[in-house]
């Protein structure tokens, strides 16, 4: 009945996980009780969780990174300590829970973490930047998002009932068949990562098509913002390798659950194949990651300096460079398999070209300042912070390039601090950028500026503390995932890396506190004119929070820099442009499809991991016939009356003039 | 600069000066990977070293730059002129497309030289023939053969200083990486395939060796010991060792298949000298993993966390 399923997969006898279950189990307990109590619930039901507008599902994306960054970075807490304790000890974490723990981090972070904030970019900003009212397929979006929320909380669930792989964010097998492995860790890793994955899948497709269908009249490629540019790079790779990752992972799947041999030891399988499949999908990824990231830094390194992005054609040249290379440079991952020679030596050299599309980027940001008027509020630290540790972070990953250093460096503490300097430096340091940048966009006020400056320099400095000692422990021959320690010599630089996290734990509740001040004091902060930053993109033609159907009458787009253009024009005229004629607007309806299609996957991948064979088999038809009731349904828009579209638009309109009236005195543009 | 592509006198110096000081910084560095024993870590580590060089060329005035202009254009500074619309100029585009692709040039021109000298299968120049060693990586310790001697060992491995030593690398069940960081480059062990790499120091001392591969619970104490001896003493010991203790046959070696933490490294006199191919084809079954799941487990796994 309940397959292998039993009481004792709750782990009563380790009181780690057990103490952490029952807190985050309190903590939605009290939320839940908190909503029901105050009544929220038709709000959170109407508003967010059945909506398909794309600005709401990408704050839910973002808010859904944001909570499991938190959770990896606890994880990451106890690596750094239990390394920092079992120095010629046991340390107290044994192996079976710490290499949980580091499998954990590594997919809640990349998979769980990084994904949902960029997709939440690309959700919130592609329609605005591209002046439409939507993605190309609204409803597919929520199922997409939810989706990616189920393959999140069955990570989380593995940590009250059964367990975590214990193999690595990458199931190497032989170690991950069942053979090495016969726990439910591996199976609740391959079922949630499928399930996100298939989310992903349908928002990489989604962005695709907006921006190759759906861009206002004028909008054409080359004007464009940048950030587009690299949603659509990004989203090109999703569509080229998640298929790749999700057969690879269904390969395993068939290997551990039906005795296949894909990858097994024995019968003619061989384990070398998933390394390759799993990188071919494993490098683009950080790319996807990475590119939209750049795209992020373009928008604030032009919007602070006050002058457009330098070399705009030369940086969408570099975009694309770096979208085609990236899919042919996985095996520098396993140089050490010793494939030879010419192998090594095509993929070295094709994984270092990529630094020539980074470089360029480089310089064309730092010539984006050159001749501006450099504003350095909390999203411009974020990115000369970016420019500094992304830099180094790019000169160790050549290195790591190079196949002879790559002999010496692979797997090494070397490796780890490199791939965290660009992870960091480069996505998360984008996205609290970004967050900082388009948090009034969202939601109508800024975040206190102080309270941010305070978390980048933590974050900053605590990144440093911690990763550089991480370079020197990989030359002095340390590898990872080291449980325990067996080298006295390497304590004084684990030590150090302990007190870096101090550091980085002081930036996250800095940022937190900025969070709660801002919203305490929301009023004093309150963006009215929907322009808060001087910025040139469509996105800010619309007033703070930007309304549902984004924009009243859709944009003409007449130059690179549209809304810039505007602006201009307006300063130069002294006036508006006239008051145009508001005509109806047909919006999609929302929709549940989303929620229920991801509880019912979330209830499928429980039961396949537990081998509750009849329970998979109700709940993959019920998620399945989630579609078909959407596919009948009889009403999919509504109409927004020419009335209230022309009582939001004429509110904006009077926050225009003010804001026009500010900056002719001001005097301000050029 | 790049030692590797000049090789006069003034480079060697330069070299010598650059892992000297180096080797200073990191004074601490028994057993790092730039305090190499022998000329195959020594090779890594000048690519190493050169690599960085290069790029340290480019990243230092780059980073320079970024945080001149940024602090010149502030807007709090009112000398810095204001360019409103400079954002295009040919020149300027030459320039900074230029600057990494010769910067990469270079670097790629290191990664084929590089990668070429350094292959780990390339057999090392010597005037005595090499030293075969047979390494399998078991669950979780390693198998040292040696079939010229007709010996072998447990976790310690024991080479003539100055010879050249041909490492067949195999596993028995997972993946590893065999790497013995001051000798230099690693390679994985692979389960039915042969991986090669060929090391030698140069001197006597004792130094260690890891995996560098994830492969399970009791993965953190997969160190062994490595002892280069002089080469008379090399044979005084493998000569010591033959004949004595047990002979390493299929018997044996099912109970070496078992998982086991923190094994102590032990010898065995004699050895079944087809016991190699046997485990790199899988003639003999790969190791059986952890005991097979109890019914109490409900899918968690519980070790002994290296306590047994």
């Amino acid at each position: 009945m309940f397959g292998k399923l039993s009481l004792s997969a709750i782990p009563l006898s380790e009181p780690i996980p057990l103490i952490t279950s029952f807190v985050v189990i309190l903590i939605a307990l009290g939320v839940l009780i908190l909503i029901t109590v105050k009544g929220w619930w038709p709000y959170l039901w109407h508003d967010w969780i059945t909506s398909v507008d794309h600005k709401r599902i990408g704050v839910m994306y973002c808010l859904l990174g944001v909570l499991m960054l938190i959770r990896g970075f606890a994880d990451a807490i106890m690596m750094r300590t239990q390394q920092a304790i079992a120095i010629d000890a046991p340390g107290y974490l044994p192996p079976e829970h710490y290499n949980q723990i580091f499998t954990a981090h590594g997919t809640i972070m990349i998979l769980f973490g990084a994904m949902p904030l960029v997709l939440g970019f690309m959700n919130f900003l592609v329609p605005l930047q591209l002046g439409v009212r939507d993605v190309a397929f609204p409803t597919f979006n929520s199922v997409g998002f939810w989706l990616t929320a189920s393959g999140a909380l069955l990570v989380n669930v593995s940590l009250f009932v059964g367990e975590f792989a214990r193999t690595g964010w990458l199931p190497y097998p032989p170690l991950s068949e069942t053979t090495y492995t016969p726990g439910v860790g591996v199976d609740y890793y391959l079922w949630a990562v499928q399930i996100s994955g298939v989310g992903t899948l349908i928002t990489g497709i989604n962005i695709v098509t907006t921006v190759l269908k759906m861009r206002c009249r004028g909008m054409s490629y080359l004007r464009m913002p940048v950030f587009c540019w690299t949603a659509l790079a990004s989203c090109l790779l999703i569509v080229a390798v998640f298929p790749v990752l999700t057969a690879t992972l269904a390969m395993l799947t068939l290997d551990r659950y039906l005795g296949f041999h894909y990858f097994t030891n024995t019968a003619g399988g061989n384990p070398m194949m998933f390394v390759n499949l799993v990188w071919a999908w494993g490098h683009p990824e950080v790319y996807i990651l990475v590119l939209p990231a750049f795209g992020i830094f373009s928008e604030v390194f032009s919007t602070f300096s006050g002058k457009p992005l330098f070399g705009y054609r030369s940086m969408v040249a570099a975009t694309l460079f770096i979208c085609i290379v990236s899919l042919m440079v996985w095996l520098h991952h396993f140089f050490t398999m010793g494939a030879g020679a010419a192998v090594n030596t095509f993929f070295g050299i094709s994984s270092s070209i990529i630094a020539v599309g980074t470089g360029v980027k480089i310089y064309n940001w730092i010539f984006t300042m050159y001749g501006g008027r450099v504003r350095f509020e909390t999203p411009m630290l974020w990115s000369m912070g970016f420019l500094f540790t992304f830099t180094i972070g790019g000169l160790t990953g050549v290195l790591l390039a190079v196949p002879p250093a790559d002999f010496m460096t692979h797997n090494s503490m070397f490796l780890v601090a490199h791939f965290h300097n660009v992870i960091i430096g480069g996505v998360v340091f984008a996205v609290f950028a970004g967050l900082e940048f388009w948090f009034p966009k969202a939601f109508g006020f800024r975040l206190h500026e102080g309270w941010g400056k305070a978390a980048f320099w933590c974050a900053f400095i605590g990144f440093w503390v911690t990763f550089a000692p991480l370079y020197v422990l990989g030359l002095l021959g340390m590898t990872r995932r080291l449980q325990h320690i067996n080298i006295p010599e390497w304590a004084p630089w684990l030590y150090v890396s302990v007190a870096g996290v101090g550091i980085l734990i002081l930036g996250v509740i800095a940022q937190v506190v900025q969070l709660v001040v801002s919203i305490r004091d929301r009023e004093k902060l309150r963006d009215v004119t929907g322009d808060p930053w001087d910025g040139r993109s469509l996105e800010w033609a619309t007033p703070s929070p930007a309304p549902f159907f984004n924009f009243a009458v859709m944009p003409n787009v007449e130059g690179e820099e549209a809304y810039w253009g505007i602006k201009l024009r307006a300063v130069e005229t002294q006036q508006l442009a006239e008051e145009p004629k508001y005509e109806p607007i047909e919006m999609p309806v929302h929709s549940p499809v989303g929620i229920f299609t991801a509880f019912f996957t979330s209830v499928f991948g429980f039961a396949m991991i537990w081998y509750i064979w009849w329970l998979a088999g109700v709940a993959l038809v019920a998620a399945f016939a989630e579609f078909v009731v959407f596919a009948w349904r009889d009403v999919h828009e509504y109409e927004v009356p020419a009335e209230e579209v022309a009582r939001v638009d004429r509110a904006r309109r009077a926050a225009r003039e003010a804001l026009l009236d500010r900056l002719s005195r001001q005097g301000a543009l050029p | 600069m790049a030692g590797l592509l000049f090789k006069g006198a003034p480079a060697r110096a330069w070299r010598g000066l650059i892992l000297g000081f180096l080797s200073l910084g990191l004074a601490s560095c028994a057993g790092g990977i730039l305090d190499p024993l022998g000329p195959v870590g020594q090779g890594n580590a000048i690519i190493l070293i050169d690599a960085t060089l290069i790029m340290l060329a480019i990243v230092i005035p780059t980073i320079l730059l970024a945080f001149w202009v940024a602090w010149r254009y502030n807007a709090a500074n009112p000398k810095a002129e204001y360019l409103p619309y400079w954002a295009y100029s040919g020149r300027v585009e030459a320039v900074v497309w230029s600057i990494p692709v010769l910067t990469i040039m270079f670097i790629g021109g290191l990664i084929w030289i590089g990668s070429y000298k350094l292959d780990p299968f390339r057999p090392l120049p010597s005037k005595s023939p090499p030293l075969e060693v047979q390494v399998v990586s078991l669950d979780w310790k390693w198998l040292f053969i040696y079939p010229q001697q007709g010996i072998a060992t447990v976790n310690q491995v024991v080479v003539p200083a100055g010879t050249p030593v041909r490492f067949s690398i195999t596993s028995a069940s997972v993946f590893n990486a065999f790497f013995v960081p001051r000798l230099g480059s690693m390679i994985y062990a692979m389960p039915g395939m042969i991986s090669q790499v060929n090391l030698q120091a140069d001197s006597a001392e004792e130094i260690w060796g890891i995996s560098a591969q994830f492969s399970g619970d009791g993965f953190s104490d997969m160190q062994f010991q490595v002892r280069s001896v002089p080469a008379a003493d090399f044979e005084t010991w493998a000569a010591g060792i033959r004949g004595s203790g047990p002979r390493l046959d299929e018997a044996a070696y099912a109970g070496l298949l078992q998982q086991t933490h923190r094994v102590s490294p032990a010898t065995f006199g004699a050895i079944d000298p087809e016991l190699f191919q046997a485990v790199a084809t899988q003639k003999i079954a790969p190791g059986p993993g952890p005991e097979p799941e109890g019914p109490g487990h409900a899918g968690r796994e519980v070790s002994t966390g290296g306590k047994d």
